[in-house]
């Protein structure tokens, strides 16, 4: 069995599960947001009044709130939305509860590998498609509605169909200037924006081993954006070494066997790719970044759970550092950890300098919420995961997604800009 | 949930692919708390001008589909955002049915969970549904769909056909195995690895 059906066999009790079976598993950490916690409410209040009993969960020290989407809150609905998350973790002894303003908050992908929230080997889900993020650790991850994180919340337990595994080998080294983000791009770009659909997508090969787990982070992101199911890396030293820096304890690597079968093998040599953006109005929609150059932008946008961990801010200051912003340029570290660290190490100063703005740690703008919406006919580069019309703004706005790298040298220029082409 | 009946309607002929559901039910509605009412936000950006009015050439404005509950669609419905949002809005515009090639998986599961049939079937099926403007008959029950002189079978899951003829979403059969799953649970060998 691979990791993915290995996991699933272990959370349902069974000694081997193939795909396309249908498995009962038992959820071991379960996550809500200020958008799918108001949701799974909503969902509560209608099985209330059909008489079933949701006065307690089945086991709130599993469960997670994170404040990220609509905070800091713009108008009255966000902030009663905020006040009802409180009411939510209060009324069912939710102590893990990250709030906007008190301590670690941030974007709940983010939350669940900087606080170490999620092991190897567990089966997590979240009311967010992004869940398939915190399969980078070697979990089973993947995104839910309202109806069935509220099942998952009141029963502990969940049905999913086996998927069928795709697996992604990067051979050798990511070249200098190309990023995990390139990779991923690339890939959505070959298979689409449904080529995983239903599937898992695992990564592998010596280009993951040599990978930094938040590089890994971003390529199990973005499995959402080809439908997958979930995404996978198998877990190693530095996954565990990872883990245990962000306090967790007893944590140890699980593995899938290693004659598992997989449905698909798909090979990318890792010197072959190139800094890459998908271009309106898809993420599958991709090119090499200087065939763009001439692109004009009015805005760089470095945030969210796919491009605003420490690795990415340090990638971009190290591109900002004695430079100046030629467009609106905002970096919105993904967590506050991470803000504390790029405080601590100079890049917000580096930031600062170059003239963009920092703000704090929110989904905001990469789904179009607030904080640094797009105008009509605006045109931004950012290292989101999306460029739908108008998933940022305007619907009559266009989205360039891309890497933190990407994104910092067109800043610079205010053009689409290659960094290996910034003088 | 309202059992789901036999349905007889005319489609509406919706050719998009990768419809995502943030063009469904747009950011700004995402965070409206009540539970109904999100039929009128449905596709907003592409329903109505900046000043409110609807776009006449935008074809849920056209008065011919206002009773249509079968929206037919091309590949890769429902992808992007996980948000039940989008089921919920399409329910209440008053879509009981969205027959496509393909659906994103989050968004194929949500509408089972709202009493909304997502059918997939293969491009030239579809291709010629979007060309038919008569009512067509939908029976879940025999899995058929009717038009004219012509019908086509679709695939649907077994379990979820009965949980939509019944009403019934997953918690609701939950509940009507309560007793099973108390017995399960009592002899599982299972360790969460969380204990």
């Amino acid at each position: 069995m691979n990791i993915t059906e290995k996991i699933l066999a272990r959370a349902s009790g069974k000694s081997t599960v193939s795909p396309d079976d249908i498995v009962f598993a038992k959820v071991d950490k379960v996550m809500v947001h200020d958008v799918s916690g108001p949701g799974v409410l909503k969902v509560f209040d209608k099985l209330q009044k059909q008489g079933i009993d949701t006065s307690k969960l089945h086991d709130p020290t599993k469960v997670w709130i994170a404040e990220d989407h609509f905070v800091p809150s713009a108008e009255k609905i966000s902030a009663e939305n905020i006040v009802k998350l409180s009411n939510f973790s209060k009324k069912y002894d939710i102590k893990k509860h990250f709030k906007y303003g008190m301590g670690q908050y941030g974007i709940c992908h983010t939350l669940s590998h900087e606080e170490a929230l999620v092991n190897p080997g567990d089966v997590y889900v979240g009311g967010d498609s992004h869940t398939n993020t915190t399969g980078a650790l070697g979990a089973f991850a993947c995104g839910l509605g309202h109806t069935d994180v509220a099942y998952v919340l009141l029963n502990g337990e969940i049905w999913f169909k086996v998927p069928e595994t795709y697996y992604f080998k990067l051979n050798g080294k990511l070249p200098p200037h190309v990023m995990a983000k390139d990779f991923i791009l690339n890939i959505i770009g070959d298979i689409g924006n449904d080529g995983g659909a239903y599937n898992t997508m695992q990564f592998g090969g010596t280009g993951i081993d040599e990978m930094s787990v938040e590089s890994r982070l971003t390529l199990a992101n973005m499995t959402t954006e080809a439908g997958a199911k979930n995404g996978i890396i198998e877990s190693d030293k530095k996954t565990v070494e990872y883990l245990n820096q962000r306090g967790a304890t007893n944590v140890s690597e699980f593995h899938g066997d290693a004659d598992a079968d997989y449905s698909k093998i798909l090979e990318y040599e890792a010197s072959e790719l190139e800094p890459t953006v998908a271009k309106p109005f898809s993420p599958d929609n991709i090119t090499v970044a200087r065939e763009l150059s001439s692109t004009e932008l009015d805005k760089s946008y470095i945030g969210s759970c796919t491009g605003a961990k420490y690795e990415d801010l340090l990638a971009a200051a190290k591109i900002l550092k004695g430079r100046q912003v030629k467009i609106r340029t905002e970096v919105l570290p993904a967590a506050i950890s991470i803000y504390k660290r790029a405080v601590k190490d100079g890049l917000i100063e580096i930031f600062l300098d170059a003239g963009a703005t920092v703000g704090p740690p929110t989904c905001g703008a990469c789904c179009g919420a607030h904080m640094g919406v797009l105008a009509k006919d605006e045109i931004c580069v950012s290292t989101t995961n999306r460029n739908f019309p108008g998933r940022m703004g305007h619907v009559e706005s266009q989205t360039y997604l891309a890497s933190p790298q990407v994104a910092a040298a067109s800043a610079v220029t205010g053009k689409l800009t290659d960094p290996r082409d910034l003088n | 949930m309202k059992p789901f009946t036999k349905i007889i309607s005319i489609i509406t002929p919706f050719d998009k692919a990768n419809v995502d559901t943030d063009q469904i039910i747009p950011k700004q509605f995402l965070k409206l708390i009540t539970k109904s009412g999100f039929g009128k936000f449905l596709f907003y950006d592409w329903r109505f001008n900046h000043d409110g009015q609807e776009k006449s050439d935008f074809i849920l404005n056209d008065s011919k589909y206002c009773d249509s509950q079968i929206l037919v669609t091309n590949e890769n419905f429902g992808c992007g955002s996980s948000r039940e949002h989008a089921v919920w809005a399409l329910k209440d515009f008053g879509f009981s049915v969205i027959i496509s090639p393909s659906f994103a998986d989050i968004f194929y599961s949500n509408c089972f969970k709202n009493g909304v049939l997502p059918i997939i079937l293969d491009i030239v099926k579809i291709k010629k549904l979007l060309q038919y403007t008569e009512k067509i008959e939908l029976d879940l029950d025999s899995q058929k769909i009717i038009f004219g002189d012509e019908s086509m079978n679709f695939e649907i899951d077994s379990h979820r056909k009965i949980r939509l003829l019944e009403g019934l979403d997953d918690i609701d059969l939950t509940l009507k195995e309560d007793e099973k799953i108390q017995h399960f649970e009592k002899n599982s060998s299972i360790v969460s690895i969380f204990g």
